[in-house]
């Protein structure tokens, strides 16, 4: 089975290097570590924002980086997904504005609108369609943010500490929204969080960082989940 | 050039040929230059702010140059260039069968040069204030980078452009220095400074209060129109 998201490389900033290797296959992989260790950073080589030192990126088994062979297919071209942080839900439109402008799949005005508010309903934000996200709390955000990562079809979704400027309470609630969206649209998931607990509620395998390299990684037991999680288990570590 | 408006409405206002005469000119001459400002202007604010290629700073430097020049040598330049003999000159009997100085035209291409600096600035500045992460989240939603500047940096960026577009604006309808050297103050390209200059050098000085007034209502209002989009909740 070709994995979802093939990852080895390096990158320095300042006195920082970054050498990691992982592989995902499929479900909701976590990138688990303190503040500084790499984790936003791998997620921006990922996506393709920012180009590693050497390495290489294969996301379906099509490399997008390739440093040696000098790859390095756009962002926009990736068909990828990302939550930010703070949403970074464009300020100027509204809520469906920002999830119909990631439509990829459909050409038309309407179709594009019909898509996106399909995706709102299913993260229960239908109802502030016509809002302007300066109008939203943090945690209505942060559920447009993921209706929009995942409108566009992606090969596979980036989630950048989803929920670390909210609340507890709103976070409990949509750590098992964001579970329950992900799962159930199949599309393979890297989060990114340093939180332990939530690391274990919403991913099925863990990948631990620390000052730059990947020290370990689990598998996380859920008794809901049928199939066991599928992050490849000799296919990572550092380079 | 100068029906902007038809005679008969002018007179039923009130308003005298020698007020509207210049003014309309002096409308339309900043109106088309600000035009082409705007859309040059912009995309080369664009440019510079997010290029990364050698001279940008030279660039801009020498565009920006009519901003510390006197607007006399700016004319004088220009007068030499686009009247005296040469290649330009040359070029425009070729192609419209006269010099383009003491022209309307010659007066809009003034204007061009003297109000392009302020929207290249205001601009650049505007586009270089833009959260950059706004513009990485849209190429994540598959935006090519045409798109992204046209629907995030630019809608992000647009009090700063709109300000600078209104200040381009009205420096091309107050310049007097390159416009007069340009033009010549022949009718159809005398505008509303050059109206007043010459209202003062022939000792018309009711005239010249007249239309010292109507200008400083028209900066007044260009004014207040840039303090209002400062102060318009932004989204």
């Amino acid at each position: 089975m070709t994995a979802a998201l093939e990852v080895a490389v390096t990158r320095r900033i300042g006195e920082f290097e970054l050498d990691v290797a992982f592989t995902v296959e499929s479900g909701i992989t976590v990138l688990f570590g303190p503040s500084g260790a790499g984790k936003t950073l791998t997620l921006a080589l990922i996506a393709g924002i920012i180009s590693p030192d050497d390495g290489t990126i294969a996301i379906n088994g099509e490399p997008v980086t390739d440093v040696a062979r000098r790859i390095n297919v756009s962002t926009q071209e990736r068909r990828i997904g990302m939550v930010f942080q703070d949403g970074l839900l464009l300020p100027h439109r509204t809520v469906i504005d920002n999830v119909a402008l990631a439509v990829r799949q459909a050409r038309g005005r309407h179709e594009r609108r019909s898509l996106a508010r399909g995706w709102l309903e299913r993260v229960g934000a239908d109802g502030w369609a016509d809002r302007r996200p300066g109008s939203l709390s943090g945690g209505q955000r942060q559920r447009v943010a993921l209706a929009r990562g995942l409108v566009g079809d992606p090969a596979l979704v980036l989630l950048d500490e989803p929920l670390s400027s909210l609340d507890s309470a709103v976070r409990r609630e949509l750590r098992a929204l964001i579970r329950d969206v992900l799962v159930s649209s199949g599309v393979p998931a890297v989060v990114v969080t340093h939180d332990a607990e939530e690391a274990d509620e919403l991913g099925d395998a863990v990948i631990e960082y620390h000052d730059g390299r990947v020290t370990g990684r689990r598998v996380v037991a859920r008794p809901d989940t049928p199939a066991p999680p599928s992050a490849e288990t000799d296919g990572f570590g550092s380079t | 050039m100068t029906a902007l408006v038809p005679h008969s409405w002018l007179n039923a206002l009130g308003i005298p040929p020698w007020i509207w005469n210049p003014l309309s000119i002096s409308l339309r001459a900043a109106a088309e230059a600000t035009i082409v400002v705007a859309v040059v202007g912009v995309a080369l604010g664009y440019l510079l702010a997010k290029g990364r290629f050698p001279g940008r700073g030279a660039i801009e430097t020498v565009v920006s140059l009519p901003m510390a020049l006197p607007p006399t040598v700016v004319g004088y330049f220009l007068l030499t260039r686009l009247g005296g003999p040469g290649p330009i000159r040359d070029a425009e009997i070729r192609l419209i069968g006269h010099p383009l100085t003491f022209t309307f035209t010659g007066i809009v291409i003034a204007q061009i040069v003297e109000s392009f600096p302020y929207c290249l600035r205001f601009s650049r500045s505007a586009i270089s204030g833009v959260d950059p992460r706004y513009e990485q989240a849209a190429r994540t939603m598959g935006l090519s980078r045409v798109r992204t500047a046209l629907l995030v940096t630019l809608p992000l960026a647009r009090r700063g452009i709109v300000a600078g577009v209104a200040m381009a604006f009205g420096r091309a309808l107050g310049d007097f220095g390159a416009t007069m050297i340009v033009s010549g103050s022949v009718p159809m390209a005398t505008t509303m400074p050059i109206a007043l200059y010459n209202a003062v050098f022939y000792g018309s000085h009711q005239q010249a209060i007249v239309l010292a007034l109507v200008q400083i209502g028209v900066a007044l209002a260009i004014l207040l129109g840039v303090s209002r989009l400062g102060k318009v909740r932004p989204w």
